[in-house]
């Protein structure tokens, strides 16, 4: 049933319809987040209002790292099964995922500058997410390298999946540099050490972050469907155009 | 013979008459290395405290250099795909690959590299302990370099694209093997990262053979 989906005709328009909804989701959360981020919560005890830059810094961080989970599912899913919608899905999340680990870095860097007076450290998280980001670059590049699309998801796939194995030993590894950042401020294990307004903000935010990059995704698979089955009668059909090259 | 041997020796016969390839690299090794103290200058403190990781890096560097001429000549001229139809696992094909490629950059660079280590003052108990990182730690470059030069075959911009792919997964590497060595100079037991970078070899000789053979039978689809 839901492998009816799989094939990128049949995936297309529905893609079309969900776009308007996780836009709007993303919208709304984003505001409410927003509004709590700057109106409701408190200011820190010692980071004053420098701490808000969190609401942002942190989604984007959990972003960085869950999108490329779901991409390298993907990414194993099209190899697996050989399902073109899986490979242009790899394809599709890889600059969003970039674009939040980039994001995360920066948000960390305009944080480090007033709370430890310091743009970079080598510390653990940091010198691991800017790895990731040269993972995102790694697998954007390879993508690119193919004139065959079949070849570029495939290869794209291995590394991606190369990569995955790899994330928790690089984590691992550059543990050792442990200097500057402060321990995880939410952890499932204990209770969290920031009031609850804090909390709900950045959870918000979170949600909007997500719904983001689903509609995004989903914008830019769209894309990706319409570059490589532009020759196909039923491109043709549902755009009311004709043959886009 | 078995063909994990006649591929080995067939790929050494060649690197034997194309000299010129396989010393590159170790010169290559050397100047790279060498360029590090010119910039930083010759304060005999500051080179010490750098050596391991300056060390490290530059066989980071001449081990990939040297990758994307692995699978490229043998794809060019078409062995590679009867290699690949051939009724012998692809496994013995990789492995014979990546043992030449250790042979001849991973052995040269880290016979040589003690040598570059007293460039860099570092005392001879960190000497040792460099050559053993580098035993263990080249075999890594070779492993995971084999996934990346099969990804790449036929790729547009191919070497400057395998470093940006190759690089990252070194990073473990990297840091076990230049920190075995810092451990030392700073009398501590570099026993931890040397077990450390051993893991990682165990880990590498599985994950990159496979992803390799994914990647050749992609590349030969």
């Amino acid at each position: 049933m839901i492998f009816n989906y799989a094939a990128p005709q049949a995936f297309y328009p529905i893609a079309g319809r969900m776009i308007p909804w996780f836009g709007v989701a993303a919208a709304v959360l984003a505001v409410a987040g927003l509004y709590v981020a700057f109106l409701v919560a408190p200011t820190d005890a010692t980071q004053g209002e420098a701490y808000r830059i969190i609401f942002i810094h942190v989604p984007a961080a959990w972003m960085s790292m869950f999108i490329y989970l779901v991409m390298a599912f993907w990414a194993a899913a099209g190899l697996v099964l050989n399902t073109r919608l899986s490979g242009m899905m790899a394809s599709a999340l890889a600059p969003t995922g970039a674009m939040f680990t980039f994001l995360a870095l920066w948000t960390g860097s305009l944080w480090g500058k007033p709370t430890w007076g310091t743009w970079w450290a080598w510390d653990a998280r940091m010198t691991s997410e800017l790895i990731l980001l040269f993972l995102y670059l790694g697998f954007i590049a390879l993508k690119g390298a193919f004139a065959d699309p079949q070849r570029a998801d495939r290869a794209g796939a291995v590394l991606a999946l190369l990569g995955a194995v790899n994330v928790p030993i690089i984590y691992f590894s550059v543990v050792w540099w442990n200097t500057l950042h402060q321990g995880a401020s939410v952890s499932l294990t204990r209770a969290p050490s920031m009031a609850m307004t804090m909390l709900v903000g950045m959870l918000l935010m979170a949600l909007a972050a997500w719904m983001y990059s689903i509609a995004v995704s989903l914008a830019r698979l769209r894309r990706i469907i319409r570059a490589r089955e532009g020759d196909a009668e039923w491109i043709r059909l549902s755009t009311g155009k004709r043959n886009p090259r | 013979m078995s063909g994990f041997a006649l591929l080995v020796g067939r790929d050494l016969r060649i690197a034997l008459r194309r000299r010129g390839d396989a010393l590159n690299v170790v010169v290559f090794f050397v100047v790279a290395s060498s360029l590090f103290a010119l910039g930083v200058g010759p304060e005999p403190k500051l080179l010490a405290a750098m050596g391991a990781g300056v060390v490290w890096v530059a066989a980071l560097l001449a081990a990939m250099l040297s990758l994307p001429r692995m699978f490229a000549a043998d794809f060019a001229d078409g062995t590679l795909e009867q290699l690949l139809v051939a009724p012998r696992p692809l496994l013995g094909v990789v492995a014979a690959k990546i043992s030449s490629h250790w042979l001849m950059t991973g052995l040269p660079l880290t016979l040589i590299a003690p040598l570059l280590g007293l460039q860099y003052h570092l005392p001879a108990s960190a000497l040792g302990t460099l050559l053993v990182s580098l035993v263990i730690g080249t075999p890594v470059l070779s492993m995971l370099g084999a996934a990346g030069a099969a990804l790449t075959l036929g790729a547009r911009g191919g070497g400057v694209l395998l470093g940006l792919l190759l690089l990252p997964l070194y990073v473990p590497v990297l840091v076990f093997g230049a920190g075995a060595v810092i451990a030392v100079q700073n009398g501590l037991d570099p026993g931890a990262h040397l077990s450390l970078l051993g893991a990682f070899l165990a880990v590498s000789s599985v994950v990159g053979p496979l992803a390799a053979m994914a990647a050749l039978r992609i590349a030969l689809d």
